[in-house]
């Protein structure tokens, strides 16, 4: 049995929006800018896709610009909405995305003031301080639920602040779309981003809700497709993806996000139920139905996934060893967790194809790979390790 | 090419010599929190040689599969030749190891040679105990 339990990371194209690909690949393959009739039938598709997204989040099909991904998203919503306001100061919640958070960075190094919200040990951005800190900013940009601990943030009152302040309000809601309502008129944000790849579309496809009447500057120059907001060819089979995905999504979330929630929590039970493991982040309905994400005490996330990943079940970590830069879970260590909690950490997403005999079969090896590493473990679990450094370790420098 | 090789992944799935030894003639111990891999490794030694070694490690893959591999190749040697282990021997007798990961095998041999300077420098103490005798005052 595979198990893939790592939604959040990627999800596998639904059948139906495989389908709905399908003839735009090599029949209905025109350029959509091309005034004769193989451009006329590639635009109406885009046009159909640009409502199927728009609708997922109750905005207007003018609203939506495509692009290649959610990060290009953050970016063009971090850069382009900073270079069209007023004000040279940025301000970002500490657990978002890299994809938010370099831009913010590019932002400082080029000389703008950038400022970190921090968020409280369930990684929820904290509002008292956030009222303070937002004072002056040209733009915020805070995330409708992390991706590594599920939990949901307090959008609507900080998209409030930011209006107050008089910024413009970004949410990247990569990770929430489809999963949880993001009602854009209820949430009162300026702009937002979806990934279609996170919602069982295609990779290479994304969009950025702009509402009516916010300013951004493009980062992309050309053509000047996408109201001179994104040029370039629109890649037509993959947004006609993205479209049927949002479609999906749309018409499945109720349902779908009280079976992922269940199955999520038969789950959780028994991953709790081993000693010394705990949950990072909130539980319940702050955090996203399909999340789980658990600290094991004495053990290492990377050594965990590959244990896993013998049994044909697929997770993620946010210990330092399985990361490039070899640094923990930015996210955990915001949330107060000290390093060997973020070594630990596993992170289980479910998704369409989860069903409870997998999530049982997940939680039984689960068990067998903790018990395994633990035995291999110099610590107990509930021993304290914050001073532990026995040194004679040089970090190779890469 | 895979992250991990074969090698690596067969020492990770069933490490050798996992265990403490109880009254170890050398212990040794390294690693830190910030990086979450530790290592311990315990050794018996006999006429100079380790006659067991056993090691305990929370880490990555790499750093179970090099702690396992550390203490098959020390196991029986003299300490001068387990001293002369190096983590270049680590890494190539796991048939290498990804560029980022080479850090795991430094620790493992720093492990061995620590457990080995700890029995050294027990041992120096020992006798040195044993062969003080009183000094005149003048």
């Amino acid at each position: 049995m595979r198990v893939y339990l790592d939604h959040a990371a990627t999800t596998p194209v639904d059948p139906r929006v495989l389908a709905e690909m399908k003839p735009f690949f090599s029949q209905k393959f025109g350029n959509a800018s091309s005034l004769h009739s193989f451009g006329r039938e590639a635009k109406e598709a885009l046009e159909l896709a640009r409502e199927r997204v728009a609708k997922l989040i109750a905005a207007s099909p003018d609203e939506i610009i495509f692009t290649s991904g959610g990060t290009e998203a953050d970016n063009l919503a971090v850069l382009g909405g900073f270079d069209a306001a007023r004000g040279n100061k940025v301000v970002c919640s500490a657990i978002e995305h890299p994809a938010v958070l370099e831009p913010c960075n590019e932002l400082g190094r080029r000389g703008a003031e950038r400022t970190l919200l921090p968020v409280n040990s369930e990684g929820i951005v904290e509002l008292s301080a956030a009222r303070k800190l937002v004072s002056g900013a040209s733009l915020v940009s805070v995330m409708h639920a992390n991706n590594e601990v599920g939990s949901i943030q307090p959008v609507v009152e900080l998209a409030r602040v930011a209006r107050d302040a008089g910024a413009l309000f970004h949410c990247d809601a990569v990770q929430s779309a489809g999963k949880i309502p993001a009602d854009i008129k209820k949430l009162g944000v300026d702009l937002l981003t979806l990934s279609s790849h996170k919602i069982y579309g295609p990779k290479g496809v994304g969009a950025l809700f702009v509402r009516r009447g916010a300013k951004i500057k493009p980062i992309v120059f050309g053509g000047g497709h996408e109201r001179a907001l994104r040029s370039g060819t629109e890649n037509i089979a993959g947004i006609v993806g993205f479209g049927k995905a949002c479609e999906l999504a749309l018409r499945e979330l109720p349902r779908e996000s009280k079976r992922l929630a269940a199955l999520r929590d038969r789950l959780l039970k028994k991953l709790l139920e081993m000693e010394g493991a705990f949950l990072n982040g909130s539980k319940g309905a702050r955090r996203l139905p399909n999340n789980i994400n658990v600290s094991f005490e004495a053990i290492e996330g990377e050594g965990i996934l590959l244990g896993l990943d013998d049994f044909g079940i697929a997770v993620s970590t946010g210990s330092a060893c399985s990361s490039k830069k070899l640094q923990p879970s930015h996210v955990l260590l915001a949330m107060g967790r000290r390093p060997e909690q973020a070594h630990g950490s596993v992170r289980f997403t479910l998704g369409r194809g989860t069903t409870a005999k997998q999530v049982d079969f997940a939680a039984a090896r689960a068990v067998d790979v903790v018990e395994r590493l633990r035995a291999m473990s110099p610590f107990k679990p509930g021993q304290d390790l914050s001073a532990v450094d026995f040194g004679g370790h040089e970090e190779e420098v890469l | 090419m895979d992250f991990y090789s074969e090698k690596v992944m067969q020492h990770m799935r069933k490490p050798k010599n996992v265990g403490e030894i109880k009254n170890a003639d050398g212990v040794g111990k390294v690693g830190n929190i910030q990086c979450g891999d530790i290592m311990f490794v315990y050794i018996k030694v006999k006429n100079d040689r380790i006659a067991d070694i056993k090691f305990k490690t929370m880490g990555c893959g790499a750093a179970i599969a090099t702690s396992s591999m550390v203490t098959e190749l020390a196991k029986g040697k003299t300490l001068d030749d387990a001293l002369k282990i190096s983590k270049g021997d680590v890494a190539s007798s796991l048939g290498g190891l990804p560029a980022i990961k080479f850090h795991c095998s430094n620790l493992a041999a720093d492990a061995l040679h620590a457990a080995i300077q700890d029995y050294l420098t027990k041992k120096g103490a020992a006798s040195s105990a044993t062969k003080k005798h009183p000094k005149t005052k003048r």
